[in-house]
């Protein structure tokens, strides 16, 4: 890899915020989306040594279903999925997610749910103890919905697991 | 995904996300990111190159026990492609699909409309 100064005059990293908004203004939405953003961010140690620690993996796929699409042609209504870490899917549902679909494909499934990864390092003995389950993350459009249905389902799921640590994935 | 993330963490769960969309995750303030510079879909690491994926995980391992204060930013190591023309793709505006993009905006909404009159669509 090059180490030399190669000199920008902007920041290469895309702005998803600038391209979701001038995508919804070009379809007539005329109220630009607002992402979520918050001043102050909260904070927890790691308890113990991740060696000691028991993680779960968390992901915005969801299970493969059939009906993944209304009759009218908008997704269904998704829900907090789990399932065990010992014998994951072979595959994730993700055709419904926002992902560059042009450039890449989610065939392999350790590109955004790397429960193979974490199955090796925790018999490594990096991490302590992979969770039960994992779980699998709506995403919704309404972040009221994620506050106050999702998340707090999803830390109950990870407390009955005596989760410790979590390591989450967004397309 | 950042909300569960800062859902968790004020919970008393320690958290970290993988993702590639830096602008969005750093937006909303979360304890723990590490961002690698790829097309939207594999933040883990490009399809079947395990040991890519082995390195990625690991990084996002030692933030978990790195970091000592919260919107602690971290980026891997890994280029997509010498060729850089995989930025422009995502979500891009075709000047001659303007108009039907228009017009799918559209007939979503009339959709919508037609569930939520009839008690189908959820109003938020």
């Amino acid at each position: 890899m090059a180490s030399g100064n190669v000199g920008r005059s902007h920041r290469t990293f895309i702005s998803y915020i600038d391209r979701t908004r001038e995508l919804y203004l070009a379809q007539g939405y005329g109220n630009p989306y607002q992402w979520a953003c918050f001043d102050e961010a909260p904070f927890t140690p790691l308890p113990k040594p991740l060696s000691e620690c028991r993680l779960t993996l968390i992901t915005t796929a969801s299970p493969v279903r059939e009906d993944s699409t209304s009759e009218a042609g908008l997704p269904m209504p998704k829900e907090v999925s789990s399932g065990p870490t010992a014998s994951p899917p072979e595959r994730l549902y993700t055709a419904d997610l926002a992902w560059d679909k042009e450039t890449t494909h989610t065939d392999d499934l350790d590109s955004f749910f790397p429960i193979h990864r974490l199955q090796e390092l925790a018999e490594a003995g990096r991490i302590g103890s992979l969770a039960a389950r994992y779980h699998g993350a709506p995403t919704e459009y309404s972040q009221r919905r994620t506050m106050e249905r999702d998340a707090p389902e999803i830390l109950r799921r990870c407390r009955e697991d005596g989760v410790e640590a979590a390591l989450l994935v967004p397309l | 995904m950042s909300l569960v993330a800062r859902h968790l963490e004020a919970n008393g769960i320690s958290t970290v996300i993988i993702g590639s969309a830096r602008d969005v995750v750093e937006h909303c303030g979360v304890p723990r990111f590490l961002f690698t510079d790829f097309p939207l879909g594999n933040p883990c690491g490009k399809p079947w190159d395990v040991e890519m994926q082995r390195r990625i995980v690991g990084h996002a391992l030692d933030l978990l026990e790195s970091a000592t204060s919260p919107r602690t930013t971290v980026q891997t190591p890994f280029i997509w492609s010498e060729d850089s023309s995989w930025r422009e793709r995502y979500a891009r505006i075709d000047p001659s699909q303007v108009e039907n993009l228009r017009k799918a905006g559209e007939a979503r909404r009339a959709i919508q409309e037609r569930l939520k009159a009839e008690g189908k669509a959820r109003s938020d």
